[in-house]
């Protein structure tokens, strides 16, 4: 396979494998670690190919367009620091899945974990192989983001859900300010690419913005990788399963940070501030971290602290600016990675096999689990840098680089006594693990007894142990050239030579190394027996800074503040937000008016003073203050007169040159109405007659008297400025080309028509799918709830005909009100055809004269409404299946395939075509692809509009037949 | 023509916010449809006052002098969505009233039960 395709594949396949791994049943244990499995070893395949590729000195490079004119671009980039990365991160994941496999109980939805966990490698892969800052950005909060459904995977578990939200308010914060940083990158540099990025180190450093850059860029880091005081997060992290804690503390989650550290090492490092910055964080992170893992009785939380002391000391190297640091830090984290992940799996074992973590119930384990602890006593002694295993080469060339940097600043002259300190205290915790575990008396009270794990559950560390000892003992024949080949992809030509040996002589690193070995081992002796029984239960010094009870204040200061600002700005009732809401949009208005000096009045060019038109505006106006004085007591009343102004603004349209317009204001005025008919039997009765309290008459009347002012007000500011504008001369803007390009460009003559269907097509699409996505709600409101009872009986004719039909013999009850009305119930059942008739009419003709899809369609939906008006639903649907749903889903796929059919000639989305075609008779027929998308917006306005005339209908028809049960349509659906 | 029609979108303005600002959901409804109808004028009048020209072209007609056709076709869609609107807000006013039993705006009678200053959340 060429070299970009194994590097896609890789990019891509955790992600499908989490897809599937999500659609497993929840019992399907073996299935999703069979899955999580196949994905790791297939990707680190394709990983482990591309060695010889990056071993080159060109990174290997896929590129997709992906916001094109924006000039961002997917990237995936591989060079030797992402190859040794992504091996990490697969390679260590390969053995999480083996181990979590056995380590979860069946119990367990263990597909969902590993769902997550091909997620998280997929993120994490993707940060590591990313060539782009915004995409980098995006796999970074995906990666904070997936590690929240991680740590709270025990979602009953509280302590569990409260660490997941912890770790989640604190990566992702840093990951907003990582995201600022990198757009400022993108802006100093002009590109987003992170090769242009990389060989533009000065150009950043010199840059104004350098400063708030890194500022920014390391708020992301040093968050990420749990830097003080960002760490308290990850200590709440182990609640969640231990071979995810062994995940994300020891080669993803947290080393994202330092990944990221490292990688902009040769661009952002080298300055003061970068020095003080990420010198300092590391230095009193490594200290705080082991100084606190000391204290912990837990054995996870001791990993928890230790973690994030050697996150400080990595942290502490990338800080020294020095290229020979940096070698020192890359090697320190992958050695890192696979002791500490080793350790990890280990306390799973305990944990699992003997029920508890807290190290003083523990005891002499090396009589039951030998194979265990001997694994995981050769780790511990990797993590203290003990000699001959790998921590401990690393771990010399921290040491030899705090002497090497002991000069000049206050910083560096403490550096060989601090670093010593850490490691003294390394060695202690180390040896307290395992004394306190696998030492001492045989354990008794424990919740279970004791006994190694099964064999696979020991695989992974033994290969992780492997892998700590092989380092430790021949350097150079296993690590060597991988670190190299990562070292020379981030320092290029700085790459300083360096010595992997494990003996470089009697010097001063070694003595250090030696004063802290011994001086942990003398701690441990001194004080180990006073640890476990430290009356202040935390660390002394440190448990007097509460670092979570600090972060639950700030987020309920936050949460309390946002309360008062709503309490102060919001308002608890519809009418006073409206009120207030008026209120502004008037002052706003105004205060522009005022400020721009808005004239309203001046003198401009108007059109003749016709009377007819201003008497037909006096009757629109009366209707409408009528609407308004009627609406509360008189419903039915207030309706007409809104349909009134609705034909008068119909008339207008008409009058002003827009047919279009009116036809489709008429029609939709007629719908309209009949809704709101429909719905009028459902609301209380209102009666003018029931007195008011006294207390509520002034305060109503103050009330009215406010709402009667802003009205007016707001009705006035309205009409001065639409005189204003219609007052002046018009702009020259699109219209122009619209109305001349009409019919060369789309050959239709109707340009309101063309711009809906061709030249603003795109709109059109949006604004169909608004119309049934609401008809669905509606459906949806009214299959759910269930109106309130009928405010009215039946109308007084229909209880006269009832008498009339008790009264005399052979008659049925409703064999009168059968006959009530007939000749219009026939008239309005045989004007069916003509309507059809009229809206075919009005969609043909649409292109060139007035009409086109919307007026159609809704004007077939009222050929459908007259005949359930004239007939009752019950009559209509035994004849006539309207399936409006099924209508909605046709019109907006015609719409969209007819907008993909341009794709097919190579056009972009929704490029019309059209013709003239003359066939025999029928004259000249215009056929356009306009045409089709016209036909399926009629299609959808038809079902929408009918699906909510329909389902309103319905509840009528429910209320009149609640005997027939078992007869019940989609439609009559009754609430579970 | 301008001054007319003008005063007429004031009006209809006026009555809509008035009905809008009523505690009755049956008056907020017919409110919105005459406020819409009010703001549909209006953007149609941006395209200035034309009798006798719609833009339809004839046969080699004049295209100089006929009426805007941008805000025609904003106000088109304007109108179908605004039907769907009130559509929606019926249906949703049915069934608050079931569910609440009261038309009011706030799902309760005004003097059911007084908001208490000290617990706003009962």
């Amino acid at each position: 396979m060429p070299p970009h395709l194994l590097l896609a594949t890789a990019a891509i396949l955790p992600f499908l494998g989490s897809v599937v791994a999500i659609c497993l049943p929840g019992h399907a244990r073996n299935a999703a670690a069979i899955v999580a499995g196949f994905v790791m070893v297939t990707c680190l395949s394709c990983i482990g190919l591309l060695y010889p590729a990056v071993a080159g000195p060109d990174p290997v490079i896929w590129t997709v367009d992906w916001l094109p004119t924006l000039g961002v671009r997917f990237v995936l980039r591989l060079d030797g620091l992402s190859w040794l990365f992504a091996v990490l991160v697969l390679g260590i994941g390969a053995l999480v899945v083996l181990y979590a496999r056995y380590y979860m109980a069946e119990a367990d939805p263990v597909p969902r974990l590993f769902s997550y966990f091909l997620a998280f490698v997929g993120a994490m892969l993707g940060i590591v192989l990313s060539g782009n800052l915004i995409q980098l950005f995006v796999f970074w909060e995906l990666t904070s983001i997936v590690s929240f459904l991680l740590i709270g995977y025990w979602s009953d578990n509280a302590s569990a859900r409260d660490g997941a939200r912890m770790a989640l308010t604190i990566t992702a914060a840093g990951g907003l300010c990582l995201f600022v940083g990198l757009v400022l990158i993108g802006q100093i540099v002009g590109s987003y690419d992170l090769s242009v990025v990389l060989a533009s180190g000065d150009a950043i450093r010199n840059s104004p913005l350098y400063l708030p850059a890194l500022v920014l860029v390391l708020a992301g880091a040093l968050t990420k990788s749990a830097q003080f005081p960002f760490h308290i997060w990850l200590p709440r992290a182990m609640a969640a399963p231990t071979p995810i804690s062994a995940y994300l503390h020891s080669a993803t989650m947290v080393k994202a940070g330092i990944f990221l550290m490292i990688r902009f090492w040769p661009v952002l490092a080298d300055t003061e501030a970068w020095y003080w910055i990420v010198g300092t964080a590391g230095m009193i992170t490594m200290l705080v971290g082991a100084w606190s893992a000391i204290f912990q009785h837990d054995l996870k939380g001791l990993l928890a602290y230790s973690t994030i002391s050697h996150l400080g000391l990595i942290t502490l190297l990338l800080g020294l600016d020095s290229p020979l640091a940096v070698v020192a830090a890359i090697f320190h984290t992958v050695n890192h990675a696979t002791f500490k992940a080793s350790l990890f799996m280990a306390v799973g074992i305990i944990d699992h096999e003997t029920g508890t973590r807290d190290m003083r119930r523990l005891s002499g384990l090396w009589r039951a689990m030998p194979y265990t602890a001997t694994l995981a006593m050769v780790a511990a002694a990797a993590m203290a840098g003990v000699p001959l295993l790998n921590g401990f080469l690393s771990k010399e060339m921290f040491l030899a680089e705090a002497v090497d940097n002991a000069d000049g600043h206050l910083l560096n002259l403490a550096l060989p006594v601090l670093a010593t300190l850490a490691s003294a205290f390394t060695m202690l915790y180390s040896v307290r693990f395992i004394r306190q575990a696998f030492f001492g008396p045989a354990p008794h009270d424990l919740p279970h007894a004791p006994h190694e794990p099964v064999r696979w559950m020991r695989i992974p560390i033994e290969l992780l142990v492997l892998v700590c000892v092989a380092i430790g003992l021949v350097p150079n024949l296993t690590i060597g050239p991988l670190l190299a080949g990562a070292v020379r992809s981030v320092l290029g030509e700085r790459t300083p030579d360096y010595d992997l040996a494990i003996w470089h002589g009697f010097n001063a690193p070694l003595a250090l190394s030696v004063v802290a070995l011994l001086g942990g081992i003398a701690l441990y002796v001194a004080f180990g027996r006073r640890i476990n029984t430290n009356p202040r239960g935390g660390p002394w010094l440190m448990d007097r800074i509460d670092g979570g009870w600090l972060f639950e204040r700030t987020m309920t200061g936050l949460v309390n503040g946002a309360r008062r600002l709503e309490a102060g700005l919001g308002a608890e009732r519809l009418q006073a937000q409206l009120r207030i809401l008026f209120l502004t949009v008037l002052l706003a208005a105004l205060v522009t008016g005022v400020v721009r000096g808005l004239d309203l009045f001046a003198p401009g060019k108007t059109t003749e003073f016709d009377p007819a038109f201003a008497l037909m505006w006096l009757v629109g106006a009366a209707c409408a203050i009528g609407a308004a004085e009627r609406a509360k007591y008189h419903r039915l009343s207030a309706a007409i007169f809104v349909g009134g102004a609705g034909l008068v603004s119909s008339l207008t349209f008409l009058w002003l040159s827009a047919p279009d317009l009116a036809v489709t204001q008429i029609l939709v005025e007629i719908v309209t109405t009949v809704l709101l008919l429909l719905g009028l039997r459902w609301l209380p009765k209102r009666d003018a007659a029931i007195p008011t309290p006294a207390w509520e008459k002034t305060r109503s009347r103050r009330r009215r008297m406010i709402d009667l002012g802003i009205a007016a007000f707001a009705g006035l500011g309205l009409a001065g400025l639409a005189y204003a504008v219609m007052t002046r001369p018009a702009v020259d803007g699109i219209a122009r080309w619209f109305i001349e390009e009409a019919y060369p460009q789309a050959g239709g003559r109707n340009v309101v028509n063309v711009l809906l269907v061709d030249f603003r097509a795109f709109d059109t699409l949006g604004e169909i799918c608004v119309l049934g996505i609401v008809g669905l709600t509606v459906f949806a409101l009214l299959r759910r709830f269930r109106p309130a009872s009928d405010s009215l009986g039946p109308p007084k004719q229909q209880v006269n005909h009832d008498a009339y039909d008790d009264a005399r013999e052979g008659r049925e009850l409703g064999d009168t009100t059968a006959d009530a009305l007939l000749v219009p119930r026939v008239v309005m059942t045989w004007l069916f055809p003509f309507i059809v008739l009229l809206a075919l009419h009005l969609f043909l003709r649409g292109h060139d004269l007035p009409g086109g899809g919307f007026a159609a369609g809704i004007a077939l939906t009222i050929a459908f409404m007259l005949q359930y008006m004239a007939q009752g639903a019950q009559w209509v649907e035994e004849r006539l299946r309207i399936q409006p749903i099924s209508w909605i889903g046709i019109g907006l796929l015609v719409s969209v395939l007819v907008g993909a059919g341009s794709w097919l000639f190579g056009r972009p989305f929704l490029t019309a075509y059209f013709a003239y075609w003359e066939p025999p008779l029928l004259g000249k027929v215009p056929v356009a692809s306009a045409l089709l998308f016209d036909l399926g917006i009629m299609v959808l306005v038809v079902g929408a509009s009918a699906l909510m005339l329909v389902a309103l209908a319905h509840q009528s028809l429910r209320r009149t037949r609640p005997a027939e049960a078992g007869v019940e349509r989609a439609v009559e659906k009754e609430p579970a | 023509m301008e001054i007319v029609l003008s005063l007429g979108i004031g009006v209809f303005a006026a009555s809509g916010i008035w009905l809008m600002l009523r505690p009755r959901t049956f008056q907020v409804v017919l409110g919105i449809s005459l406020l819409s109808y009010a703001v549909n004028l209006f953007i149609f009048a941006m395209g200035r006052l034309t009798v006798g020209a719609p833009p339809v072209l004839g046969a080699g007609a004049d295209i100089v002098s006929v009426d805007d056709p941008v805000p025609q076709a904003l106000v088109l869609t304007a109108l179908v969505i605004g039907f769907a609107l009130t559509a929606l807000f019926l249906v949703v006013l049915l069934a608050a009233r079931g569910i609440t039993g009261s038309d009011h705006v706030d799902g309760r009678e005004p003097h059911q039960a007084e908001p208490n200053p000290e617990n706003p959340h009962p």
